[in-house]
């Protein structure tokens, strides 16, 4: 815990402030997500109340509907605060496997060299010379293929347009990782310190471990951070092009904007300027932890502040005095 | 001292090679050109006793660190043996691979040259320290503690409570090279190769942390290899010592006989190059003229004689050593008598070899008159330079001017007094 807290203790000014606020808008959607069959006052895809009489399409903010009804009958409250949890179930599904997956392979490309590493840094050059929202739709066509083949609720019950956009998303952030460790690797492995460890009768693994990991994984952090802003951004693109999660499966933000287009013109505002400032505030949330993270952790960024210090005044002057 | 013939021989390095291939430019690998060979370690045979501290001293780039590491397995030897002794078996490191390398490690260990690097920044003192316990025993717990403690009071980390906790970024750089040693025999190793541990030190620590390493080979019945470029300090430690030059060994003996009686002309000017403390005592040295030359393509004979004070015929000779000479020559002309001699000869480029006949053509401006003029005048400038009693052919030809050079004499260790020298003026007598 005290370890996780280093890097808040050790920022300052702008700093500090970003962070802190970065962390406090994404803290409140984190409790959306997990507190979502409790705030939300109806399931996602609930169109009629409980006594079975169907909403107003369409009806404006007010009491009943907090923030109105769309034109598919959903209450957009619910469908926001599910979408929270969507969002954050994908992104952090995405973040954690290309950062596992990007690092492990970043690791041993680096270190080992050779063919592997011509031949890895060949395919993640490649897919890096790609638009990543390109990628992102020709592997949710494919994964989403796949899946629904399956069918029925997946990993941890997820649905398959869900764990197709994760791991879409995963696909188009494993090089970024991947680069980065690869590259500390090639300049960490020749110091004396990995040297040293073979010299004691380190296997590669045990070095590749317990000697570099902890050597190149300082900027991981900043690039994760900073991925999950972009992942919220690409779902919601997905989502707006019809191609993520179908509205059957899970709430998902983008997908209602994309609804809410033709709402705009005739004067109905709030069913796309919620999910839209749903999107735009957690995207600004995980940026700004990621920029706050950075301005600590990147050395070359990092200021030292010096406070003054004020002495006392020497014992003779207030004896003169 | 003479080292007595009934201690065992703790590693015997025979006849071994390190070198390494260069790669060339993109375009001749693309043509299937061969890069050039750096002969870092080039047929060099030692033998240590156990118990015996031997110091390898040399210039930086004479191999000496190679060897070290070779003698570790951390780089693959081209050639030879190198057999350790250690409870009466006999393994040859050089044939080790894989595993059997790695747990051959228990009993060869280094100290590097540069504590601030040597250990892994992101790993607590007493983590690194027991590392090799992990490995090698898979030790943990209470036991392990107990053994990373008795390491670290043993190089003087006491208490070592106040050490184990701490990242080496929270270390001098002398507890840092104690942490480093207390690394190396926490596996109770029998051979230390030490690479340069205090060259990177404080002049108040240096002292402190060879007593250090004197005191834990007593205790410890440890066999060194003193890596240094630093004699005062091989003349402190060491019982032994092999002068290197370029990969070979060109003199090795007891401390106080290389000391005392230098007999390689390289041994002299090192000891010459010594700074003396008494500022009244500046006599002009005749250090080594020259850079030490590039090792992937090293002189022909002897790889000193180039900036050898007392070289002669039959030291190697060859034809870039008259480039140099000439080149040399020319940076003491007026600037209108380079101009006419460099537009008579070119750039000279016919003798960046070290071929035994050569050809000097003039350019198309020259004639060979002219040509064999200009090198008469270098010659008589200095008659003595011993370059040209390796000449054995001046001659003018119609195409150009033809040299030839002396065969160099074979050059390899002699025994001389109680040391062994490699150099013709030695092998003469």
């Amino acid at each position: 815990m005290k370890s996780l807290l280093a890097p808040f203790r050790q920022t300052t000014g702008m700093a500090r402030w970003l962070l802190v606020t970065g962390v406090g808008i994404v803290f409140i959607f984190v409790l959306a997500a997990l507190l979502a069959p409790v705030i939300a006052p109806y399931r996602f895809d609930q169109m009629e109340d409980a006594d079975g009489q169907r909403f107003t399409k369409l009806s404006p903010p007010g009491p009943g509907h907090l923030l109105g009804v769309n034109d598919q009958f959903y209450d957009i409250f619910s469908r926001i605060v599910w979408g929270a949890q969507t969002a954050l179930t994908v992104v952090l599904l995405a973040v954690l496997l290309s950062l596992v997956i990007g690092v492990v392979l970043g690791l041993v490309s680096g270190y080992v060299g050779r063919w592997i590493d011509r031949v890895l840094v060949f395919i993640m050059d490649a897919m890096y010379a790609f638009p990543s929202l390109l990628l992102a739709i020709v592997f949710s066509f494919l994964l989403k293929g796949v899946f629904d083949s399956i069918g029925g609720t997946l990993l941890f019950g997820m649905r398959p347009g869900v764990l197709s956009a994760a791991l879409s998303l995963t696909v188009i952030y494993i090089p970024q990782y991947f680069r980065v460790v690869r590259n500390t690797t090639v300049s960490a492995r020749e110091a004396t310190y990995v040297e040293a460890a073979r010299a004691i009768g380190a296997s590669n693994v045990t070095i590749m471990s317990r000697y570099l990991f902890s050597n190149v994984i300082q900027s991981v952090p900043v690039i994760g951070t900073i991925n999950a802003a972009d992942a919220i951004s690409t779902l919601a693109a997905l989502g707006f092009l019809g191609l993520g999660i179908q509205p059957n499966e899970a709430s998902e933000w983008g997908y209602d904007l994309s609804r809410a287009l033709d709402d705009a013109a005739s004067g109905i505002w709030w069913t796309g300027m919620f999910p839209g400032i749903a999107i735009v505030l957690l995207v600004t949330g995980l940026t700004l932890i990621g920029e706050g993270l950075n301005e600590t952790i990147n050395p070359t960024l990092r200021k030292r502040r010096f406070a003054p210090i004020t002495l006392p005044p020497r014992a003779q002057e207030v004896v003169a005095k | 001292m003479p080292t007595k013939p009934d201690i065992p021989i703790a590693l015997d390095v025979q006849d071994l090679q390190v070198y390494f291939k260069l790669r060339g430019s993109g375009l001749s690998r693309l043509l299937g050109k061969e890069g050039g060979t750096v002969k870092a370690v080039d047929h060099v045979s030692l033998r240590l006793r156990r118990g015996e501290v031997l110091g390898l001293v040399g210039e930086s780039g004479s191999g000496k660190t190679t060897l070290g590491r070779a003698i570790l397995g951390l780089v693959p030897a081209t050639g030879g043996a190198i057999e350790h002794t250690s409870g009466g078996e006999s393994v040859d490191i050089s044939k080790l691979r894989g595993r059997a390398l790695r747990e051959h490690r228990t009993k060869v260990q280094m100290i590097f040259q540069d504590p601030h690097a040597a250990l892994n920044p992101a790993m607590t003192i007493a983590t690194q320290v027991g590392h090799p316990l992990v490995i090698h025993q898979k030790l943990r717990g209470a036991e392990l503690r107990e053994r990373v403690v008795a390491a670290l009071e043993s190089v003087g980390l006491a208490p070592a409570e106040q050490f184990m906790g701490k990242y080496p970024s929270d270390l001098s750089g002398g507890q840092k090279q104690r942490a480093v040693i207390a690394r190396s025999i926490i596996l109770n190793p029998d051979v230390l190769v030490a690479d340069e541990p205090v060259s990177m030190l404080d002049m108040s620590v240096r002292a402190k942390i060879l007593q250090l390493m004197l005191d834990l080979k007593h205790k410890l019945g440890l066999t060194y290899v003193y890596i240094t470029h630093d004699l005062a300090t091989a003349k402190f430690f060491c019982d032994r010592v092999a002068i290197m030059y370029l990969g070979k060994v060109v003199e090795i003996g007891p401390t106080d006989e290389i000391f005392a009686n230098p007999r390689h002309p390289y041994t002299q000017a090192l000891l010459k190059a010594i700074p003396d403390v008494d500022p009244a005592k500046q006599v002009p040295r005749d250090l080594p003229r020259g850079e030490i030359p590039d090792a992937a393509r090293p002189p022909r004979g002897c790889s000193f004689h180039p900036r050898c004070p007392l070289a002669r015929a039959e030291c190697g000779w060859e034809p870039r050593d008259l480039k140099a000479l000439v080149e040399e020559h020319w940076t003491r002309v007026p600037v209108d008598e380079y101009e006419h001699e460099h537009a008579v000869v070119g750039g000279l480029r016919e003798l960046n070899t070290d071929a035994k006949t050569v050809l000097v053509q003039p350019t198309r401006g020259g004639t060979v008159a002219e040509i064999f003029a200009m090198f008469t005048k270098i010659r008589d400038e200095n008659p003595d330079e011993p370059l040209w009693s390796g000449v054995t052919r001046i001659e003018q030809t119609p195409d150009g001017v033809a040299f030839d050079f002396a065969e160099p004499a074979e050059i390899a260790l002699h025994p001389a007094g109680s040391s062994e020298v490699a150099c013709v003026r030695v092998n003469a007598q």
